[in-house]
């Protein structure tokens, strides 16, 4: 593990703060709440389990004009990244800078995330993370970046924190690919001015063997926008925090994730925990969160909404649901509302079941096959999680990668 | 085209038998029509016919155009001509009408050895197709049935009809749930199906949908099997006069 003092060049305070914070709380256990459904052993070790780097897949989002970072097991790849200079936008590595806007402003998000539920790894990798992206947007980018996380080492044990800065009316949407290592924790904090917009879309894997822990922590100003959607096949440890904060007014939150796991390729443990926070007026916040489960996968969900005393016209919305395509695979879910403003509308919703057979036999009465008419259903449980993607293109893609692996996985 | 001898079905998970020793045979290019009083077995019927689980065929057989079709999974049914228009048409969100339609065409004219059909021939067609069934574009573009109107559905199933071109339509109360003029729109769409090739079963309930659909033949059913066969004046019989009289004939009584 990297020195909390000389990981990076700057954000030493910082540094300091989150190491005393992990120091004060120390890593989690099967005991505390938040992890009753998922062992953070693995992660808690001081060495991760060896894990080989999957098969080289297709690229994703070839076809589109973006700019590329490219990390192997967390190191940046100079060569295999496009220059870090894109119109709007100001990139700098954690590694070898400290600009004057990030001051006070690294792990500032992550602190305020460890209220009321405790984040451990989150405080670890402010603390400890070797490399990631200062992000600062003053307009509309003017293309994606992409971040591609390339996973070769057996035992890499890649760190990265991402802060991002959307100042007023600026726009991004930002890419995630790739499993990073063999045990990965990553931090991201997102901060949006007023009326700034941003896009996240992130496909973690295909690695079979890797381990994640990952956290997004967001803070949004009055009308800004975050929009986060995540796909996840595979992985025997995947665990997805958000913690979005909505301060301002008229603010809009959206985290949405689509998880498909085969216990049988490996172990397969997927959980997303979800915290967002409405301290605004007229907010609008959607969770939509959709497991596919087979082989003895499992799957979890912990979600919450708290609208606080003056947070009135919310409009907080939380669905997570699984499809189990056997009996051998699990969901657990724990959808939380807590409400301390008296004119808002909240709504949450779990459920958990089969394949539908009378669909599934309505599909075959037309001539399809059973596998493509389940992939069909399968791509149907998903699609409100998938239509939480605006841009049709890289809709698109996510699709095509459903369906590859659904092609992949039949029973 | 369809042959059905002493045919015997249970339910898979109880003792509850349905069909007891159906008989049945539509010709090539004929329409009949089932009629036949609530739990007679009319829809179980088609189900068994199509290939739903659920059922145990005990004895007897089905074929269609001389095969076997209780050894076939339900899409091979499908391939080989088979087509059921669901009494009510299954919502499927997320999977668009044209997505849905376009797999099965192509599905079908796989397994068949027949070439598939490229985006833009099929898109030729089922705007073809939909127009004369008055589907609008954005109904095509919405996910299968999904909030559509009952009207909407039931033509829906006749446009997957119309595309599929099926040898053997079985409707199962096609007219169920609609207006006088959504059935008149059906009715028409099943009408201009209508080919020397091609035959129908038509199950309903009433009289007044074989005004529009006009039958050969008429079959009564009642307690899983075909009581009475005869001509369209049949149903026009059982509208006027009930089915007591010809249940009593048979030794049974009206259901509760």
């Amino acid at each position: 593990m990297a020195d909390a003092l000389t990981a990076g060049p700057g954000f030493v305070p910082e540094r300091k703060a989150a190491a005393e914070r992990l120091g004060a709380m120390g890593l989690p256990g099967r005991r505390d709440e938040y992890w009753r459904w998922t062992d953070p052993a693995t992660l808690n070790a001081p060495d991760p389990k060896p894990a080989q780097a999957g098969e080289a897949e297709a690229p994703l989002f070839d076809a589109l004009d973006r700019l590329k970072v490219v990390f192997v097991d967390g190191v940046f790849d100079a060569g295999a990244s496009d220059d870090l200079s894109l119109a709007g936008v100001e990139i700098t590595r954690l590694a070898t800078s400290a600009p004057g806007w990030a001051e006070g402003l690294y792990g500032t998000l992550e602190a305020t995330g460890q209220v009321p539920v405790k984040r451990p790894f989150a405080a670890l990798n402010t603390a400890q993370a070797t490399d990631g992206l200062l992000i600062r947007v003053t307009a509309a980018a003017a293309k994606p970046i992409n971040l591609i996380y390339v996973h070769k080492s057996e035992t890499s044990d890649p760190i990265l924190h991402h802060l991002i800065r959307l100042e007023e009316g600026a726009e991004l949407t930002l890419l995630e690919t790739g499993p990073a290592g063999a045990r990965f924790n990553k931090a991201m904090e997102v901060d949006l001015a007023k009326g700034a917009r941003f896009h996240h879309i992130r496909i973690q894997g295909p690695d079979q063997e890797r381990r994640a822990v990952t956290h997004i922590f967001a803070r949004l100003a009055d009308a800004a926008l975050f929009k986060s959607f995540t796909l996840t096949f595979n992985g025997v440890l995947t665990r997805n925090e958000a913690f979005v904060e909505m301060l301002g007014d008229d603010a809009m939150a959206h985290v949405a994730g689509a998880a498909l796991g085969d216990g049988r390729d490996g172990a397969f443990h997927h959980d997303d925990t979800v915290f967002v926070t409405h301290d605004g007026l007229r907010g609008e916040s959607r969770q939509v969160f959709k497991k596919v489960l087979k082989g003895g996968a499992i799957g979890t969900f912990q979600g919450k909404i708290l609208v606080k005393p003056g947070a009135q016209k919310t409009d907080g919305y939380q669905i997570s649901q699984s499809l189990l395509l056997d009996d051998d695979s699990q969901f657990l879910a724990k959808p939380e509302l807590e409400i301390y403003a008296d004119d808002v509308k909240c709504s949450h919703g779990s459920t958990t079941g089969a394949i539908d057979e009378t669909a599934l036999f309505y599909l075959r009465s037309r001539g399809v096959p059973e596998e493509d008419a389940k992939g069909l259903l399968v791509l149907s449980f998903l699609a409100d999680a998938i239509d939480e993607i605006e841009d049709a293109a890289l809709k698109e893609e996510i699709v095509a990668r459903l369906e590859d692996w659904l092609a992949r996985h039949r029973s | 085209m369809l042959e059905i001898k002493n045919l015997h079905v249970k339910l898979q998970d109880e003792d509850k038998v349905i069909l007891k020793g159906m008989n049945l045979t539509v010709e090539t290019g004929k329409v009949h029509a089932i009629m036949g009083p609530n739990g007679s077995g009319k829809s179980t019927m088609s189900y068994v016919l199509s290939g739903r689980d659920g059922y145990e065929v005990t004895e007897g057989s089905a074929t269609l155009g001389g095969k076997e079709l209780l050894d076939m999974e339900p899409e091979e049914r499908a391939a080989a001509g088979l087509f059921l228009a669901f009494q009510y048409p299954v919502e499927i969100p997320g999977v668009g009408n044209m997505t849905f339609l376009r797999t099965a065409l192509n599905a079908q004219r796989k397994a068949r050895g027949e070439e598939e059909l490229s985006a833009g021939e099929f898109l030729k067609l089922v705007r073809e197709k939909a127009k004369t069934l008055k589907i609008d574009a954005d109904m095509l573009k919405r996910p299968v049935n999904v909030g559509f109107s009952g009207g909407e559905k039931k033509r829906n199933e006749i446009l997957q009809m119309a595309m599929l071109e099926p040898k053997m339509c079985i409707l199962d109360e096609t007219d169920s749930g609609l207006d006088v003029d959504a059935m008149r729109l059906v009715a028409d769409g099943v009408n201009a199906l209508r080919a020397p090739d091609r035959s129908f079963l038509v199950i309903t309930h009433y009289q007044r949908l074989l005004d529009h659909i006009k039958p050969d033949v008429v079959h009564i059913m009642a307690d899983g099997r075909i009581l009475q066969t005869g001509g369209p004046e049949l149903a026009l019989e059982v509208e006027n006069n009930g089915y007591a009289e010809i249940l009593a004939a048979h030794g049974l009584t009206e259901a509760k």
